[in-house]
């Protein structure tokens, strides 16, 4: 993504702004005009301060009441501006972040598990404040710097042309310096945001999994690797802020030639009689309040590279291919009875590895089906695709009779309660996780719920009971703990269909024939898929699937499986083995 | 906030130098008028061509030395600043790591990450403003007011009055501020935490279709953070303007007493233009100073921020009780020469007892049991009976409240932490790898592996075919928490990376679960061989997978529930009978 793209992406956010944006600018030019008008009153009032006895008292007092007048309104004209800043700036940012969280909400799971947590949310976070920051600065300074150096060039325009020129002349020098200095560190900033983001990922990963860093005592090797991405972000962050931190005092020089060319210039011409040597001294006061802003632009300038590379930063996640969309004609599946079908589904994560391969299996309402196999064999991605999390290359699933691609995803994903192994609670208290899928239970509901999951015993003697605060995954609870309120969750929502992927591995067998008795209860007339090691878990199916590779290579009953003395009597016996 | 400070402590030469060199510039820059005074008074009035030739050389020679002088001051900021948060950064690494499991436990993960990011970012841009700016505004102001008092007196008094003044404006928007500024902090660590929250749990989300009510709680803490933004705003958004009123309230009151002196002659034009300038001089330098007393601040309230997570201190050690340590070595010294070597433990849980830093119960209470060198022990028990805590406490992950543990007679407490874990391998619960190689991630069991130790425990773990199966071998790459790895192949490259380091102990806790049965066996199998000579502990919900252990701990409810072999405990201990008949139903029907 280019910088000029990005621009008119900003230029688009900042749109829905503009009555704003118009009060600010009108705002900034009568700042501008009355700042400009005070130079002039006071200067009008030292005349009238001639020397001893000639001086002007009334006249005085007239002046003075005026200049009250212009700095009160300036004042506030002012504050108005800035109140209006602020606003534009801090909407557009909050929209930007609505819009990238809109985004992240909407991407396939095929973005989201390519690209490290860390990276989205420094984007999210840390690049849109950078973008604020040089918003903001934008806003408040480049406006009123750009009124003022043409407010400027205006009042010396009429007081000498010749002298005025020369100072236009000299000026885009300060221009192309600027541009020069910025075009280079574009590429520097855009480094040192990438370094950024790096180290952020690096955080994410070591500060996420401390107590893996800990127990391999690696605690010396992490911050080693810290030490050399800091390094190399150090490298790239002190090039980046100070080659554009050159961009002013080199302006700044540039306003020395312009401040020399007027006095030399204008020498001569007073020389000659050009010009009095009154005029000359405001003359130059004024090319010095006309080169002025430059510096102040030129700093702003290079606050706006860097926040332009962080927007498009974030700008590239917002225009990330979304999944495809549901059909504008797709059914709201309702009150499914758990017929499910795969029909010659084919898929692999990447193209190099083949997994799922011609998986036909047809489900009728109210089974219990089981999905066993060895480790890497595609369990985990049936589940997937039933859920829809990712879609089939060829073939198709059919709930009810109907493609899941014909049905929108909310309906199709809410008429499965899941539970997975990997166990994710939210920062929160207990009760809110397990009312996240149905946030409209009541508490008794909550802890019948519990109840079921046999979560409660333990909930009870936690601190707050149900009203403890976890933090976010959940930490402070064991596996085994985590996974029973997440059994808690769905028991809640009491769904039409489940899928149970390895739920219970880190549940003692006395709770886990517990809880599977309350889901039979629970389950009684609907479809479940479960997937498990443990053949305790499972032996109970009406249909076990025995996958390897990518195929089912058996099907059938528990008992009719152990008769065929197959794969699936192997993984049996081999539990009484050793 | 002072404990920052240190960090600059490296950089004192370019602390120094930069706001010197700023002066130099300034200093440079005021030069400039008195020069042109020069081309006015001689130049123009001789109209001597050669003297304003000089001159304007004079002129850009002063431009050139002012830039060169500016660049350098430039270079020396932006040198301290980069340094400095690079120092600071590290230095809140290195003790986030160096934090015990209990303040892990305590401190949230995102907000850790925003303090070592956004605010230290923050930080960073504040001190180079600092170093640039922040010192040369006080330095003119007051050079400026006592420029006043050379000239006039009664005038210069207006500027006595003003600056405190205006101080009071700037000072009082900052104290104000501050902490605001800490609020839209913790604002924008909460938009932070649902952004986080909403990749790590992006499945269950979507399972219970929540992503519309997750984006409208993304909105409300965004609209929170948005508005404190605003508000904060607000008020610094009356700084330019209050400072505006004021330094031209001073302008106005100095025309007033300059018109009276001048009418009495004490006065001259001249000088009552000069006053004013200075005033406006100093106008310049505040509305400067405005815009950056807002970054200022941020930076301060961030700097905080970045110093609490510093603050933050491990426990003491509580102190051992007498006759830990190397009593016990010589008492267990003393029982082996009277009693033969195997009446020795090798690992000892002596009436050990732990509760949790704000828990209310306690975990585990009165475990008492001895393990000899070599030996497999298997633990189980229901969910939450307290197998991990148990198992935590061997490699001091938290100390416990009562009792004592002791390797070869010596109190865990009084071996130093990283010489005791250099001992023991741990395969925790949650399987983990990092980016990098697979190659890498062994490593982490021991840094000087060689291809033959990796491949042996790769074998042990059942993980040479994973490793096989991967294009590059040990050299294939790993994506962050080991995405592009299934369950059970991460649990057995985890459990290969406790063995690469030949361990004197080893601890699965419930390692095996994403294992399916055959490989579980083999594993299980693996381990006993001669390969590993490791005590090893064994934590799972499996009988199975302790059914051949030499000592089974039942725990229930934090306490020990049975104690001895499979066979023991199936005659005398009724919970391990329910956990075993649950599993094996048949048996049930035998027994």
């Amino acid at each position: 993504m280019n910088q000029k793209e990005t621009i008119k992406k900003v230029l688009r956010y900042i749109r829905k702004y503009r009555i704003r944006v118009i009060l600010s600018l009108a705002l900034a030019a009568l700042t501008v005009a009355l700042t400009l008008y005070v130079p002039i009153l006071t200067g009008d009032a030292v005349d009238l301060i001639v020397d001893k006895g000639l001086v002007d008292m009334p006249g005085i007092f007239a002046i003075m009441k005026k200049i009250g007048i212009v700095m009160v309104l300036t004042a506030f004209a002012q504050w108005v501006m800035n109140i209006c800043n602020n606003h534009i700036t801090y909407h557009v940012v909050k929209d930007i972040r609505e819009d990238a969280f809109h985004k992240l909400e909407k991407l396939p799971l095929k973005y989201l598990d390519a690209h490290p947590a860390g990276d989205i949310v420094s984007r999210l976070i840390a690049d849109v404040d950078t973008f604020a920051d040089g918003l903001l600065m934008g806003f408040t300074q480049l406006f009123t710097g750009v009124l003022t150096i043409f407010g400027t060039l205006l009042f010396m325009l009429v007081t000498n042309v010749p002298i005025a020129l020369v100072v236009v002349c000299i000026t885009p020098v300060s221009f192309l310096v600027a541009r020069f200095i910025a075009t280079r560190t574009y590429s520097m900033f855009k480094l040192q945001s990438e370094n950024r983001g790096e180290q952020t990922a690096l955080i994410e990963e070591m500060i996420g999994n401390q107590k893996i860093v800990k127990t391999f005592s690696r605690e010396e090797a992490v911050k080693a690797q810290f030490a050399k991405i800091n390094g190399k972000l150090e490298d790239s962050s002190l090039k980046a802020i100070f080659f554009s931190s050159i961009t002013n005092p080199a302006t700044r020089f540039v306003n020395s030639l312009v401040y020399a060319g007027v006095g030399i210039f204008g020498a001569f011409v007073a020389i000659r009689g050009g010009i009095s040597v009154g005029r000359l001294s405001c003359f130059l006061s004024y090319a010095n309040q006309y080169t002025k802003p430059f510096n102040e632009i030129s700093g702003v300038v290079t606050e706006l590279q860097n926040a332009i590379v962080c927007a498009g930063r974030i700008f590239a996640l917002i225009e990330e291919e979304p999944q495809t969309p549901d059909a504008k004609d797709a059914r709201v599946l309702k009150d499914a009875r758990g017929s499910v079908e795969l029909k010659e589904v084919y898929f692999q994560y990447t193209p190099e590895k083949k997994l799922i391969q011609d998986f036909n299996l047809s489900v009728k309402p109210g089974q219990r089906v089981a999905i066993v196999g060895p480790t890497g064999c595609g369990k985990t991605t049936v589940i997937n695709l039933l859920m829809r999390f990712y879609d089939v290359d060829s073939g198709k699933i059919l709930v009810e009779g109907t493609d899941i691609r014909d049905i929108t995803r909310g309906s199709l994903r809410t008429s499965y309660g899941m539970v997975l192994q990997d166990t994710w609670l939210r920062g929160g208290t207990i009760r809110d996780n397990i009312r996240m899928g149905k946030p409209v239970a009541t508490d008794e509901e909550v802890v019948q719920a519990a109840k079921a999951a046999h979560a409660h015993s333990f909930i009870k003697r936690l601190p707050q009971g149900y009203d403890t605060v976890i933090t976010e995954e959940g930490g402070g609870l064991s596996q085994g703990q985590k996974q029973l309120l997440c059994i808690a969750r769905v028991m809640l929502t009491l769904p039409p269909m489940l899928i149970l992927d390895e739920a219970t591995s880190s549940i003692d067998t006395r709770t886990e024939i517990r809880i599977q008795k309350a889901f039979a209860q629970m389950m009684e007339g609907r479809t479940s898929f479960i997937v498990a090691h443990r053949l305790s878990t499972i032996r109970e199916a009406d249909v076990i699937l025995v996958m390897k590779d990518g195929n089912i290579i058996e099907q059938g009953s528990h008992e009719s499986l152990l008769a065929r003395k197959g794969f699936y009597a192997e993984l049996y016996y081999s539990q009484f083995a050793v | 906030m002072r404990k920052l400070f240190v960090f600059l402590k490296d950089y004192k030469k370019e602390t120094i130098l930069a706001p010197l060199f700023k002066l130099l510039e300034a200093f440079f820059e005021l030069l400039v008028p008195l020069v042109m005074a020069g081309i006015i008074d001689r130049g123009i009035a001789d109209k001597d061509m050669g003297y304003i030739g000089l001159m304007g050389l004079c002129l850009l020679a002063l431009g050139a030395v002012g830039l060169v002088s500016s660049i350098t001051a430039q270079f020396f900021a932006a040198k301290a600043a980069v340094g400095f948060s690079a120092k600071v950064r590290q230095a809140l690494f290195d003790h986030i790591q160096s934090l015990d499991f209990t303040n892990i436990d305590k401190a949230g993960t995102s907000t850790m990450i925003t303090r070592m990011t956004s605010d230290i970012n923050q930080v960073q841009s504040g001190v180079n403003l600092v170093l640039r700016l922040f010192l040369r505004s006080p330095i003119i102001v007051f050079g400026a007011m006592v420029m006043a008092f050379t000239i006039d007196v009664k005038s210069a008094l207006v500027f006595v009055v003003a600056i405190p003044l205006m101080a009071v404006v700037v000072f009082g928007i900052m104290i104000v501020t501050i902490p605001l500024y800490r609020r839209v902090q913790s604002a924008l660590d909460k938009v932070l935490g649902i952004t986080r929250e909403n990749l790590t749990g992006v499945r269950v989300i979507r399972a219970f279709h929540q992503e519309g009510k997750e984006e409208e709680r993304f909105q409300e803490e965004n609209r929170v953070l948005a508005n404190l933004q605003k508000f904060v705003g607000k008020i610094s958004a009356c700084m330019n303007p209050v400072t505006y009123v004021i330094v031209n309230g001073a302008i106005i009151a100095l025309i007033y007493i300059g018109a009276i002196q001048v009418n009495i002659g004490s006065l001259t034009q001249g000088e009552v233009v000069a006053i004013i300038n200075y005033m406006s001089q100093i106008l310049v330098e505040l509305v400067k100073l405005a815009n950056l007393i807002i970054t200022v601040t941020k930076a301060l309230a961030c700097a905080d921020r970045v110093a609490g997570v510093l603050e933050i201190q491990n426990a003491e050690a509580a102190p051992l009780p007498p006759g830990a340590g190397d009593v016990k070595a010589d008492a267990s010294s003393k029982e082996a020469g009277g009693g033969g070597r195997e009446a020795s433990p090798f690992l000892e849980f002596d009436h050990v007892s732990l509760t949790y830093q704000g828990a209310g119960d306690k975990t585990l209470e009165d475990v008492t049991f001895q393990v000899q060198k070599g030996q497999t022990i298997g633990i189980i028990g229901g969910t939450g009976s307290g197998k991990s805590s148990l198992v935590n406490l061997i490699p001091g992950f938290y100390p416990v409240t009562e009792g004592a543990i002791r390797i070869e007679g010596q109190d865990i407490r009084t071996i130093p932490a990283e010489e005791l874990r250099g001992r023991i391998g741990v395969v925790p619960q949650k399987a983990v790898l990092f980016k990098g190689t697979i190659r890498d991630n062994l490593q982490w069991g021991k840094p000087d592996a060689t291809e033959e130790e990796m491949w042996s425990a790769l074998d042990i773990a059942q993980a040479r075919e994973v490793v096989e199966g991967k294009q590059g071998g040990l050299d294939a790459e790993v994506a962050q928490n080991g995405r592009n790895f299934s369950g059970g192949q991460r649990q057995r490259l985890t459990i290969a990376r406790a063995l690469v380091r030949r361990p004197d102990i080893l601890i699965l806790d419930d390692a095996a679960s994403a294992l399916d049965y055959a490989t579980d066996a083999r594993l299980r199998q693996a381990l006993q061989s001669v390969e590993n000579e490791a005590t090893t502990f064994i934590v799972s919900q499996r009988a199975s997978s302790i059914l051949h252990a030499d000592l089974i701990i039942v725990l229930d409810d934090g306490a020990v529930a049975g104690l001895g072999t499979h066979e023991q405990l199936l005659q005398d201990s009724t919970v391990y009978q329910e956990i075993y008949y649950s599993q094996y139903p048949e048996k049930a029907k035998e027994a």
